[in-house]
């Protein structure tokens, strides 16, 4: 290690600074544009030039977890002193809450599309990293008859754009009845997410020395016990990278859950934009449904963040 | 009280066999080093006594039950891997702990005997760390401790000390050789390293290329190498070969080494021995540096030779001689020899000869 810097380096060191702050401003524009948005009044969202200083509201999430309609005469100085602070904030939007004939508020869509979406994820997600780490540790350690091809095999269902297959799929569906169930929808993530999870999972399985379950073997142990006591922990680093990378694809996945969901197993993404409001579309709540809607996977990935740097120079570095 | 014991064992790698017929009985408490090259099938063979590894033909016998259908959990075999294998997520507690808690075992048992063979190993203060902070040689006290801690039928050791350096290498060969007279384990040692296999066997088991070469104690296969590969490969500086013929002289008996004006003396015994012996012109000479004897003085029966290269090596040198077309290396006193170029006169002690047919087999002649 050179211990004296030349200028030249000190120089070279500071462009490199800037260079990664602008690039990691260009990246995070658009999550405080969208973060920013989501406590606009609903009049200052759409202005162009985009407002940066504004008296933050919570209306836009008011309204994001409640049933609305547009309001046709203006709320009885009685009715908006009777309502409570979240009701008026609607009222202030030229909207009422709706409410049942028992008088309960009426929720949204939102709540129900983020569990859809909380169930489909967290699903799938395991069902494709569990069978994707079975499947990777008998490639990894067993002598398979066309490893080479069947691995191929594997890799190539991703190989073609998801969409192409999205219509043969919808009718598939139809006829089987897995149309707008979350079945359907944990099946087709899991399919998608398995070829990733089997090749990822591989090259971690691959750096476990063989010897550890050898070790087990010999220690007096069968080899499903070696896998889950010594195998499992060795891989927990790959297995939470796979799985980071698994629920970020299931989560934020749109065309499918666009086509095969409408209602009862809808998740938020195909959810978030038909939330236009009673009237115009309304930007601050599809903004509120948004920033919400990136919280799981950014606290996910920020429990996980210690495996997944290691996972990143996994086999690169090995004591 | 377990005995090993391998019946025509064979086993192939695809097209290629790396045991040959292999037969080996292995005495209760009796310790056992494979010897051979990388390859030459000493490793397999101790994981096909392990199960992790199939064998192709032949029996694995432990207390003359054979094993081979077993797997390697019912087999109660201990094994000690070249890489230590510590389970790396574990504690040492956790690691020497792991047998046991294949078992039904209570907790207070386990405890008790992972403290006991810790007190042993003298690693009770490290039994809290996790084997990443350990040294390669208390790793290795740990892997040991694993494998003796439920008191296995037989413990194999696949070049346990073949990762650390020099100078811990001999400090855990003693460690090994004081477990093994204290606990008392039928054990089978796999090195490629003769020191090694000569400070601790009972009995070495050379294998060459699949094929078993020899088996005895340390002093048998040194002193009587049944075969050239034997000869060579145990002991250290290698024995030396050439290429000699044997004849009849006035004195007694001749072996000139080929290229040589003169041959050295022998007694006229050897004839006799040799007699009926396969063809004698085609012999091969095997001699130990430390059978050829050096002296700056002319004397009976020692031949004025060439120094070529000193190598100093502390308590002695080792001086490559050309004698003839051949080089013999003698091992003399340190610094007895100069300088490289200088005359000596030099003899060989029959008693320490050996001789080899064409094929490389020992003659079994000996003066």
């Amino acid at each position: 290690m050179a211990a004296v810097r030349t200028s030249s380096e000190v120089a070279l060191n500071r462009v490199a600074i800037v260079a990664v702050l602008l690039i990691t401003l260009i990246f995070l524009a658009p999550i405080y544009w969208i973060a920013s948005t989501a406590f606009k009044p609903r009049n200052l969202a759409t202005t162009i030039p985009p407002t940066v200083l504004f008296q933050p509201e919570i209306s836009p999430f008011v309204k994001l977890f409640t049933k609305r309609s547009q309001l046709r005469t203006p709320p009885t100085p009685e009715e908006y002193a009777a309502a409570p602070w979240w009701e008026r904030l609607v009222f202030d939007g030229g909207e009422k809450v709706v409410r049942d004939g028992k008088g309960n508020v009426q929720p949204s869509g939102y709540p129900s599309r983020f569990m859809n979406s909380l169930i489909v994820a967290i699903t799938s997600t395991i069902l494709a990293v569990g069978m994707g780490t079975f499947t990777a540790y008998g490639f990894s350690r067993f002598r398979i008859k066309g490893e080479a091809d069947l691995l191929f095999f594997i890799l190539s269902t991703r190989m073609l754009p998801p969409v192409v297959v999205a219509i043969p799929m919808f009718l598939m569906y139809r006829a089987v009845g897995l149309n707008d169930t979350h079945w359907g929808l944990i099946i087709l993530y899991t399919a998608f997410n398995l070829s990733f999870s089997v090749w990822l999972m591989k090259g971690f399985i691959d750096e476990i020395p063989k010897e550890y379950e050898e070790a087990a073997l010999v220690d007096g142990y069968t080899r499903m016990q070696a896998f889950f006591k010594v195998v499992l922990p060795e891989a927990a680093t790959g297995i939470a990278a796979t799985a980071v990378f698994c629920f970020i694809t299931a989560w934020n996945e749109y065309a499918f859950a666009l086509i095969m969901t409408n209602r009862r197993a809808q998740t938020a993404p195909p959810f978030i934009p038909s939330q236009v409001g009673s009237g115009l579309p309304d930007w601050t709540v599809i903004a509120a449904g948004t920033v919400l809607f990136l919280l799981p996977v950014a606290i996910f990935t920020f429990l996980l963040r210690n495996h997944l740097l290691r996972g990143m120079s996994f086999g690169a570095i090995r004591k | 009280m377990t005995q090993i014991e391998l019946r025509g064992l064979q086993k192939f790698f695809g097209a290629v066999q790396v045991i040959k017929d292999l037969n080996l009985k292995i005495e209760d408490n009796e310790f056992i080093v494979l010897l051979g090259q990388s390859g030459c099938g000493k490793t397999t063979t101790l994981r096909a006594i392990a199960g992790l590894e199939t064998i192709d033909e032949g029996d694995i016998l432990i207390d003359g039950q054979p094993v081979q259908h077993l797997k390697c959990s019912d087999r109660d075999i201990a094994m000690v891997f070249q890489s230590f294998s510590l389970y790396p997520h574990m504690t040492v507690y956790e690691n020497i702990a792991f047998p046991l808690r294949a078992t039904r075992m209570s907790k207070a048992q386990v405890d008790q005997e992972v403290r006991g063979i810790a007190k042993i190993l003298r690693i009770t203060d490290l039994l809290a760390k996790k084997p990443s902070a350990l040294s390669g040689g208390d790793m290795q006290r740990v892997a040991i401790g694993r494998a003796l801690v439920r008191r296995p039928k037989a413990m194999l050791m696949d070049e346990p000390i073949g990762a650390l350096d020099a100078k811990l290498r001999e400090e855990m060969r003693a460690e090994i050789k004081r477990l093994h007279v204290k606990q008392g384990s039928t054990t089978i040692y796999v090195t490629h390293d003769q020191i090694e296999a000569m400070a601790l066997a009972d009995r070495i088991v050379i294998m060459h290329e699949g094929v078993l070469q020899q088996v005895g104690s340390p002093d048998e296969v040194y002193r009587y190498p049944s075969n050239l590969f034997v000869a060579q490969f145990v002991g250290s500086p290698v024995m030396n070969v050439a290429n000699a013929a044997v004849a009849e002289d006035k004195a007694g008996a001749s072996v000139t080494v080929q290229g040589a004006p003169q041959g050295f003396a022998f007694p006229r015994e050897l004839l006799s021995k040799l007699n009926g012996k396969a063809a004698s012109s085609a012999l091969s000479l095997g001699i130990r540096p430390e059978g050829v004897l050096v002296q700056h003085e002319a004397a009976d029966g020692f031949l004025p030779v060439e120094a070529h290269i000193i190598e100093p090596l502390g308590s002695y040198d080792i001086v490559d001689l050309k004698v003839g077309d051949q080089m013999l290396r003698a091992r003399t006193r340190a610094g007895y020899v100069a300088r490289a170029g200088a005359r000596v006169f030099a003899r060989i002690d029959p008693s320490h000869a050996h001789f080899f047919d064409a094929g490389g087999q020992s003659l079994g002649v000996r003066l």
